[in-house]
C-alpha cells in the first residue's frame, strides 16, 4: 500500500467548488482524502509540502499530437507523455494523424499496446472520423468506439465535403462520440501560410484569412444542429468563431470548443517581429494552423473561455524535427510543441486579470473532462477532480514561479516552440498520475 | 569629379560619411534615407564608369559573387553578373531548384556550402518570401537578395529610386502610381518602402482582388501603423495616374486569371491597361516605368513603353550601376579610386 500525502496546499478543485487550504491524501492510486488535517491522520507517506503551493487535479488535453507511429523523429508516445508530465498533464487525448492513421482497430491496439510500455501517463485515442483522413469514407466509427476511441478528429485537415461531414455528425449520434472539426476551409485557405492581414502583407506570404474557419464553423454547427449531434471546434481561434459558438449554444446546439494557449496570448506579429517593426523576420516556430490571429481576437477567446462559451484549454502540442523547421517558410511544417509551457503561458491571463486561477484550472482539468463526457468511460469515474476515490492525479503549481523556457531542455523531441528564452510566470511543480510522482522539480518539498 | 564615396573607415568598420551599416541587403524596410542616399550617390560614380569606352575597373578583385537562383531570371541574374565583373569579381551563376530541398539539400546547407568555398556575396532569387532571411541568419556571407516570393526586391528599388532622381532631380513631393498587382509584387512592396523613406507620395493602384490587406493605416492597430509605409490604394486607374509625376505600370501574370481573382485579362487590359489616353491626365513632365519583364497590350500599351516619356531602358542600365554600388558597398572596401578616370 503506497501513500501519498501533500501537506497545506492551496488546494483548488472546480469540479467541487472547492477552494482553501488542505491537505491531499493519495492511497493506491486513487484520492483517499481531501481536507485540513487529513495528511496528518495518515501514519505512514510519503510527504509533500506544499506550503504557498497550489494543489490541482492533473490536467487534461483534449488535443496532443504524439506522432507515433509513423512520426518517432518528431515524438514518441514515452517522450510526448514525459512532456505531458512536466506540463502538469496526467491525461493526454492523442490525435490519429499518424502514420498508419487511426481508423481502425488494428490500428488504436497498436497505439495502446505501445501506451501501455511506454507512456508516463494516460493516453486516450481520438480516432479518424474519415479513412485515412481522406476526406472520401466515413471511418468505422463503432469499432473505433469498442477499441477505446473518445473521439473523432482528421485534424490538421478538415473534412471538407459537406454531405460527408453531415452524415460523420449524423452516424456519431449512435455511439455518442464527440465529432471534433479542424474548422478551416481548404477552399479559402489554400496555400495560405500566416493570418491573412497587415504582417502577412509585410512580408509578403500568403494569408488564411479569419472567414475560412468562421465559414466552416458556421457550416459545422448548422450541420450539426440538423443532425443533433455533438460538434466539438477544435483549437478557435477567431472572434467571430466565438460569436458562432456562442450564438448556437444559446440556442441548445450541442456545440464544445477548445482554445489553445498559443491562440489565447499570441499574435500574427510573433511571426515577424521580435524587438521592433523595423527589423522583420520569418519565424516558422510560429507557423501553425489556425494561424496565430490579431489582439481583438484574443480578447475575445480570453472573455469566451472565462465566460464558458470555450470549454476548454487545449494545448494542440504538435513536436516537429529541426529540420521540420530551419527551412523556407512555406515549407515548414505548421504546429508547436505546448504540453511543458501550457500552465506558463496560459497564466499570462491570470496574471493580467483576465481570468480567476480556478476557472483557468477548471479549463484544463474537469472542463475537458466534461465536455468529451470522460468520466463515464468505464474507469475514468471521478477524472478532473479530487473527490474521493477519483484517479489519483495531482498536479502541483506555483502560480507565481517565473521561468525561462529552454526549449533544449524539452523533455518533448519537439523544440519548435516561439517562446524559447522568454520568461513565462507559472510553473508545474509536480505531477501525479495515478498515484505515482511522474514529475518533480527541485521546488518539490518532501516532509 | 567626385571625392565622397571614398570615405576612410571609421574604428567600428563603418564608413565615415558614407552612414553604410549593412552586411546584407534584404529589404529596404531597414534602410535609413542617409544609406539609400549613400547607395544612390555611389551608383552616380558606378554609372560613370559603367558609360566609359571600356567599362572596367577592377575594385572588387579577389571578390567572389555567386549568383543563386531557384527561380528563372534573366535580366536580374545577367545584371548581377555584370555588375560583379565590371568591377573584377569574380561571379558565378547557379541555378537551383527549389526540389532540392525536398531531396535532402536545405537551402542552409547550400549557402554554408558556398560560404565554405570561400563565397563573399550570395546574390538570391528564391520563390518563397523570407528566404533570403533564413540564408543571412547562417551565413557570414552577404546576402543580397534579387526577390523572393512576394516579398522583396530591394535592388529593384534602389535603382528605381535612383532612375527617378536622375530623371526628376528629386524624389520628395512627387507622386508615384504603381498599377497592377500589388498583391503579389515584390517590386511594389520594396518600391514602397524606398520611395516612403524619400518622401514621395505612394499611389498603389489595382483590382481589389489584387490589392492586399492592411496596407491602408485603418487596416492596422495603432501600435502598429509605422508597420507598413504610408500608401494611397486607389481602385480606379484614372484617378491613381492624375497629376502623377511617376506611372509604373507592374508584371500581369496570366495565372491571375485562372487563380479565379480577374474575370480575363481582356478586361484586365480593358480597366488597368496604362495608355497614352490615360498618361494625358499624368503630369505633362512625367515618366514612365516597368520593371519588366512587360506584357505589351495587358499592363502597358506598347506605344507608351516606347515612346518619350518611357524610362525603362535606362531602369535597365542603371540596375547594373546600383548592384555595382551594392557589391562595393558590402565587400567593405575603401580604396575606390576618386579621380574621375579612377583606372587602378
Amino acid at each position: 500500500m503506497t501513500t501519498i500525502a501533500i501537506h497545506n496546499g492551496r488546494v483548488i478543485d472546480p469540479a467541487l467548488g472547492q477552494d482553501g487550504i488542505a491537505d491531499v491524501v493519495i492511497v493506491d492510486g486513487r484520492i483517499a482524502r481531501v481536507g485540513p488535517g487529513e495528511g496528518d491522520a495518515v501514519i505512514e507517506a510519503e510527504r509533500i509540502d506544499a506550503t504557498g503551493l497550489v494543489v490541482s487535479p492533473g490536467f487534461v488535453d483534449l488535443h496532443t499530437h504524439l506522432r507515433e507511429p509513423g512520426f518517432e523523429g518528431k515524438e514518441t508516445i514515452r517522450t510526448g507523455t514525459e512532456a505531458g508530465a512536466r506540463g502538469g498533464y496526467t491525461t493526454v487525448c492523442a490525435m490519429p494523424n499518424t502514420m498508419p492513421p487511426l481508423d481502425s482497430r488494428a490500428a488504436i491496439e497498436s497505439v495502446l499496446r505501445e501506451v501501455e510500455v511506454s507512456a508516463k501517463i494516460r493516453v486516450l485515442p481520438i480516432g479518424t472520423i474519415t479513412v485515412g483522413r481522406l476526406g472520401k469514407e466515413l471511418s468505422p466509427q463503432g469499432e473505433l468506439q469498442a477499441s477505446g476511441v473518445v473521439a473523432l478528429s482528421d485534424d490538421g485537415d478538415a473534412v471538407a465535403d459537406a454531405s460527408l461531414m453531415r452524415h460523420a455528425l449524423e452516424y456519431s449520434t449512435r455511439f455518442n462520440l464527440p465529432v471534433a472539426q479542424h474548422c478551416e476551409d481548404p477552399s479559402l485557405v489554400r496555400d495560405g501560410q500566416m493570418h491573412e492581414g497587415w504582417v502577412a502583407t509585410r512580408l509578403g506570404l500568403r494569408g488564411r484569412p479569419a472567414s475560412a474557419e468562421e465559414t466552416m464553423v458556421a457550416r459545422d454547427i448548422a450541420l450539426a444542429e440538423l443532425v443533433g449531434a455533438h460538434l466539438h471546434i477544435c483549437h478557435v481561434s477567431t472572434a467571430g468563431s466565438v460569436a458562432l459558438i456562442a450564438a448556437a449554444r444559446e440556442r441548445g446546439a450541442r456545440i464544445t470548443a477548445e482554445v489553445t494557449p498559443h491562440h489565447l496570448t499570441l499574435t500574427h506579429e510573433e511571426v515577424a517581429f521580435a524587438e521592433d517593426y523595423v527589423h522583420i523576420g520569418y519565424n516558422t516556430n510560429a507557423k501553425v494552423n489556425p494561424p496565430l490571429r490579431e489582439e481583438t481576437d484574443l480578447e475575445a477567446l480570453a472573455n469566451a473561455l472565462r465566460d464558458g462559451i470555450i470549454d476548454a484549454i487545449a494545448t494542440d502540442h504538435a513536436p516537429h524535427g529541426v529540420n521540420d523547421k530551419a527551412i523556407e517558410f512555406d515549407l515548414a511544417a505548421p504546429g508547436l510543441t505546448m504540453l511543458e509551457t501550457a500552465f506558463g503561458l496560459s497564466m499570462r491571463l491570470v496574471h493580467e486579470g483576465k481570468l480567476s486561477l480556478p476557472t483557468l484550472i477548471e479549463r484544463m482539468t474537469i472542463g475537458p473532462v466534461r465536455t468529451w463526457r470522460l468520466d463515464e468511460i468505464p474507469g475514468l469515474q471521478g477524472l478532473g477532480t479530487l473527490a474521493p476515490g477519483a484517479l489519483g492525479d495531482v498536479t502541483i503549481l506555483d502560480p507565481d514561479a517565473a521561468w525561462t523556457v529552454e526549449p533544449e531542455a524539452f523533455a518533448s523531441k519537439g523544440k519548435n516552440t516561439p517562446l524559447g528564452g522568454k520568461v513565462l510566470k507559472g510553473r508545474v511543480v509536480a505531477t501525479i498520475a495515478s498515484g505515482l510522482i511522474v514529475h518533480e522539480t527541485e521546488r518539490m518539498v518532501a516532509l | 569629379m567626385t571625392s565622397t564615396a571614398s570615405a576612410p573607415t571609421t574604428e567600428d568598420g563603418r564608413r565615415a560619411g558614407g552612414a553604410w551599416n549593412h552586411q546584407h541587403v534584404l529589404d529596404l524596410d531597414d534602410f535609413t534615407v542617409e544609406e539609400i542616399e549613400s547607395v544612390l550617390h555611389l551608383a552616380d560614380r558606378m554609372r560613370e564608369v559603367l558609360d566609359r569606352r571600356i567599362a572596367r575597373m577592377p575594385a572588387l578583385r579577389g571578390y567572389t559573387v555567386v549568383n543563386l537562383f531557384y527561380e528563372p531570371s534573366t535580366r536580374t541574374r545577367v545584371s548581377f553578373e555584370l555588375a560583379g565583373k565590371v568591377l573584377g569579381a569574380d561571379v558565378i551563376s547557379v541555378t537551383a531548384n527549389t526540389s532540392s530541398v525536398v531531396k535532402g539539400e536545405s537551402l542552409i546547407d547550400t549557402v554554408r556550402t558556398l560560404r565554405a568555398m570561400r563565397a563573399d556575396a550570395i546574390v538570391m532569387r528564391h520563390s518563397i518570401a523570407g528566404a533570403p532571411y533564413l540564408a543571412a541568419t547562417n551565413t557570414d556571407a552577404s546576402i543580397i537578395n534579387a526577390g523572393d516570393g512576394a516579398h522583396a526586391h530591394p535592388t529593384q528599388a534602389l535603382l528605381d529610386l535612383y532612375t527617378i532622381k536622375s530623371r526628376l532631380g528629386s524624389i520628395a513631393g512627387k507622386r508615384v502610381v504603381m498599377i497592377g498587382d500589388i498583391s503579389h509584387s515584390r517590386v511594389a512592396r520594396s518600391d514602397m518602402w524606398g520611395l516612403a523613406a524619400m518622401g514621395a507620395e505612394v499611389v498603389l493602384c489595382g483590382p481589389p482582388t489584387l490589392l492586399p490587406r492592411g496596407l491602408r493605416a485603418q487596416d492596422r492597430p495603432p501600435h502598429a501603423e509605422a508597420a507598413l509605409p504610408h500608401v494611397t490604394i486607389e481602385t480606379d486607374i484614372d484617378r491613381a495616374i492624375e497629376g502623377a509625376d511617376v506611372v509604373m505600370a507592374l508584371r500581369l501574370q496570366s495565372e491571375r486569371q485562372q487563380g479565379g481573382l480577374l474575370p480575363s485579362i481582356r478586361e484586365y487590359a480593358q480597366l488597368y491597361q496604362v495608355t497614352e489616353k490615360r498618361l494625358a491626365k499624368a503630369k505633362p513632365d512625367h515618366v514612365l516605368m516597368h520593371p519588366g519583364p512587360k506584357n505589351e497590350g495587358i499592363e502597358i500599351a506598347g506605344s507608351v513603353a516606347a515612346g518619350q516619356h518611357s524610362i525603362i531602358e535606362e531602369q535597365v542600365t542603371n540596375g547594373v550601376a546600383i548592384r555595382m554600388a551594392l557589391l562595393y558597398l558590402l565587400s567593405g572596401r575603401t580604396d575606390l579610386p576618386t579621380d574621375g578616370e579612377g583606372r587602378a
